[in-house]
């Protein structure tokens, strides 16, 4: 058993994955707070230079998991290349982001080792000797401290944005790289993907948008959009909404922020009776100034607002889209 | 095709939510609802039913109240329906809830399980994938699309910033569905007499436990989060605060 913390970093086709560096801060401040040294493994085929890659930033070493079997991604693969990885080392803790590759494999990866995974947590804390991982629950209204109350490895995935991948320590001398390889044998493998690929053409950038007007189930009905609409073309912004509005089919999908669509960081990110479920939060949170309208004095997204009004959305607008064309006028 | 849909009850969204004295777990005396992909695992169910005909089973785990959700589903049109009826079931960890579904199921013989992709409530993500990997079956998460071949199935899964990828699978298998991948129906006035006869098996706690384990997770806390941003709250009349919201917007976010 080697005490160790463990960051498994993600790569898709050969380049990785930005959240990996927010994980690995994350696993440089755990091993600081723990005093265990923090090992990184990347598993793929062909990858040991993005093994390499990893080891250029503060870490004692670096794993490259190797498989033909691991290319293209399944989670057969996956879990069966990662579980001989870990049943050998025997990390104590083994870090991953929360993205939906990750979800696909790691339940399954800890299912097969008798083991748990904390999943989509936003930090940690030290209780004396015992870890505690925060997660968001009941879509953000409240935060849990969870605890491991069964053997190691323990496996635990972070929330993109949980932490700053810009703030990732480097080194100056590069740390080992070694290759691990991993058998897997074929019929492991039952799913067969096909490519990759984007549905249609997005229509709109929102990521390039400097005001974003954004909508959610507080909207009540589709006709209503039209003065998010307005207060939009005011302000000269986008119109956009969380999951829910486009699942209804009252915006297009590419109008869509969260997790399943745009990551945005505008200038100004005007939410309209959105209640912040994490899903949407992780896709605006990194907006400079958020204004959020909400009958819910509870809604979540009112944690994260610089500016909070508690009331009927319907009432707020109108008055509001006056004010600002009033004020355009006058400029 | 049978299918098997794990659905589960969760707070209504807009539910005013209280912690319990002890800060571990909310207060229940609130009103519950079907969690939202759950209801699309269902529709999904229905809609390959009618398209390759079969059975659509749905099973829950929760105390009496959650049967609420069950018979909804059985007014749509799942056939019949499973319930693990027990309150220990609310403070199950993934990884039990689905050793007991997978017990409460064994001596059944399912083409496709749907589960929702996550749970309002806990929000792990996790069952689906757990339980496929109890039952030995291949599984896709986050699944927009299910078509049926001659060998199997062909998914399609969601991936993040708009990417999607097909997969060919062999059933049986797994498959946690996503919100919005079809148009949800509504009971209608005949399906909601016909679901009073409709067989509904409950499961005891006992019948599953020796599949259970201890949970390997603990919430030692629940809180209110704390605030990372010095919200500004804006109040008074709309008109009123309409005037301070454009002040701001020009003065301080200078956007006007």
């Amino acid at each position: 058993m080697a005490d160790t913390i463990l960051v498994v970093v993600e790569q898709r086709e050969g380049k990785l994955n930005r959240v990996s560096w927010e994980t690995l801060t994350a696993g440089q401040a755990l091993a600081a707070e723990t005093g265990l040294p923090l090992e990184a493994a990347v598993a793929g085929s062909g990858v040991e230079k993005l093994a390499k890659e990893v080891a250029g930033k503060k870490v004692g070493k670096v794993y490259s998991i190797e498989s033909t079997g691991l290319e293209p991604y399944t989670p057969d693969a996956f879990a069966a290349g990662l579980k001989q990885f870990l049943e050998s080392r025997q990390p104590k803790l083994v870090l991953m982001p929360h993205t939906y590759q990750v979800r696909d494999f790691v339940p399954k990866l800890a299912t097969a080792m008798g083991r748990t995974v904390i999943s989509d947590c936003i930090g940690y804390k030290k209780d004396g000797e015992k870890l505690l991982f925060t997660r968001q629950m009941f879509q953000g209204k409240f935060a849990a401290d969870v605890s491991f109350t069964g053997d190691p490895p323990w496996f635990v995935t972070f929330q993109n944005g949980a932490f700053r991948g810009d703030k990732v320590e480097a080194t100056a001398s590069a740390a080992p790289v070694e290759t691990v390889n991993v058998e897997i044998a074929e019929n492991t493998i039952r799913n067969k993907p096909h490519e990759v690929f984007k549905e249609a053409k997005q229509a709109v950038d929102l990521t390039q948008a400097e005001i974003i007007v954004a909508v959610g189930r507080g909207i009540k009905e589709q006709k209503n959009i039209e003065i998010a609409k307005q207060l939009a073309e005011a302000l000269g912004g986008e119109i956009a909404a969380s999951r829910p509005i486009c699942d209804s089919g009252w915006l297009p999908m590419d109008r869509q922020i969260g997790s399943s669509g745009q990551t945005v960081a505008p200038k100004l990110y005007l939410a309209l009776g959105i209640s912040g479920a994490i899903q949407h939060i992780v896709g605006m949170k990194g907006a400079r100034t958020i204004i959020a309208v909400n009958k819910d004095s509870e809604a979540p997204i009112f944690e994260i607002a610089d500016y909070a009004i508690v009331g009927n959305l319907f009432e707020i607008v109108p008055p509001l889209i006056g004010e600002v064309k009033k004020a355009k006028a006058g400029s | 095709m049978k299918i098997l849909v794990c659905m589960k009850q969760v707070p209504q969204k807009d539910a005013p939510l209280k912690l319990n004295e002890a800060g571990t777990w909310i207060r229940e005396d609130v009103s519950y609802e079907v969690n939202e992909p759950d209801a699309y695992a269902l529709e999904e169910a229905l809609r390959q039913k009618e398209k390759h005909s079969g059975e659509v089973v749905v099973i829950s785990a929760g105390p009496a109240r959650s049967q609420q959700v069950l018979r909804e589903a059985l007014a749509k049109g799942a056939d019949r329906a499973i319930h693990l009826e027990d309150n220990a079931f609310v403070g199950l960890g993934a990884f039990n809830t689905a050793r007991a579904f997978a017990a409460a199921i064994k001596d059944e013989k399912f083409d496709l399980i749907f589960t929702g992709l996550q749970s309002d409530d806990y929000g792990y993500a996790q069952t689906g994938v757990i339980l496929a990997e109890l039952l030995g079956w291949p599984h896709a998460t986050i699944i927009m699309q299910i078509e049926k071949g001659d060998s199997g199935i062909k998914v399609k899964r969601e991936l993040e910033a708009g990417y999607f990828q097909f997969v060919d699978m062999p059933l049986p298998a797994v498959l946690t569905i996503q919100s919005g991948i079809n148009k949800l129906r509504y009971a209608t006035l005949i399906g909601i007499k016909q679901a009073k006869n409709k067989p509904l098996r409950k499961v005891a706690l006992a019948e599953v436990q020796s599949a259970l384990g201890g949970n390997l997770q603990k919430i030692e806390r629940l809180y209110v989060p704390h605030k990372t941003k010095n919200t500004q709250f804006l109040e008074g009349p709309p008109a009123e605060i309409a005037k301070k919201l454009a002040e701001k917007l020009r003065n301080e976010v200078r956007v006007l």
